[in-house]
């Protein structure tokens, strides 16, 4: 039954976007935490989606979603100059990582909207498979 | 009069095979609105109804079984019918879904499904009757 694969495709999609919206709350909890070093400021962590084309007969396939790995924004961290802060380095600096509050607000939006897109198709089909097993009792 | 369970049913019991495939196509871009590169797939239901309609096609709604022991598979069904979508505005990293299309196109096929189920549990339900001859 194919009808049952629909599961697993919007089921991906929904682990797929649940991890991009955990990435966004990690980027958002850590936009304010500063380091004493460039190298151990926090770097945004952005997902990469990949579809994969799953072959179960010649013809057929599904296409779910993997995300096939999650990658480090690599843009500099911001130096902030104060002197009296604990992490501050020999110069008085402290770095906070570039992560722009708002794109993340936006990432975070997206991804709830495909997430509830895959659950709309979840709920519809398991309302149609329901009323297919109820075919000729009525 | 002998009661033909093909006759009665029609085209509709494979009218269910299109549309549970179709279904998990549109449900496959709807997963992958998001995933770079990923083109959007569907199936052409004019098309496919009229290859049933023309006859000269008519595997296209049923797999031709050269075997008894063959069996009809919704799986391996329209596998020619599957389509990539005509892109109208291309993302930039390639993907080709327009999320709202494929959710009214989803919107329409399962209507559009129900509607068949309707028709046949009014149909069983008309055989139902000539059985009891009530």
């Amino acid at each position: 039954m194919s009808v049952f694969k629909v599961f697993d495709v919007a089921g991906s999609g929904m682990s797929a976007q649940m991890l991009r919206l955990n990435t966004v709350a990690s980027n958002l909890a850590n936009a304010e935490t500063v380091a004493g070093s460039e190298q151990a400021v926090y770097k945004a962590r952005h997902p990469v989606f990949e579809s994969v084309l799953n072959e179960v007969g010649q013809q057929d396939e599904m296409a779910t979603v993997k995300v096939s790995g999650i990658i480090e924004q690599q843009t500099a961290a911001i130096p902030h100059y104060r002197p009296s802060h604990p992490l501050a380095n020999a110069e008085g600096y402290v770095y906070s990582p570039d992560i722009d509050a708002v794109t993340e607000m936006a990432n975070m939006i997206s991804a709830s909207r495909s997430y509830q897109n895959n659950v709309e198709v979840l709920s519809t089909v398991k309302e149609l498979m329901l009323r297919t097993l109820q075919l000729g009792q009525g | 009069m002998a009661i033909n369970f093909d006759k009665a049913f029609g085209i509709h019991d494979k009218a269910l095979l299109l549309f549970e495939r179709r279904t998990q196509l549109l449900s496959e871009n709807i997963a992958n609105a998001d995933t770079p590169g990923y083109k959007a797939r569907d199936i052409d239901f004019d098309k496919v109804l009229q290859n049933a309609q023309g006859g000269a096609q008519g595997q296209s709604l049923k797999l031709q079984a050269t075997h008894k022991g063959h069996i009809d598979s919704s799986l391996q069904a329209f596998a020619d019918e599957v389509q990539y979508r005509k892109v109208e505005q291309s993302a930039a990293d390639g993907n080709t879904v327009d999320v709202q299309k494929e959710k009214a196109a989803f919107a329409e096929n399962s209507m559009r499904y129900q509607t068949t189920m309707q028709i046949l549990s009014r149909r069983i339900s008309g055989l139902k009757n000539a059985f009891r001859g009530e």
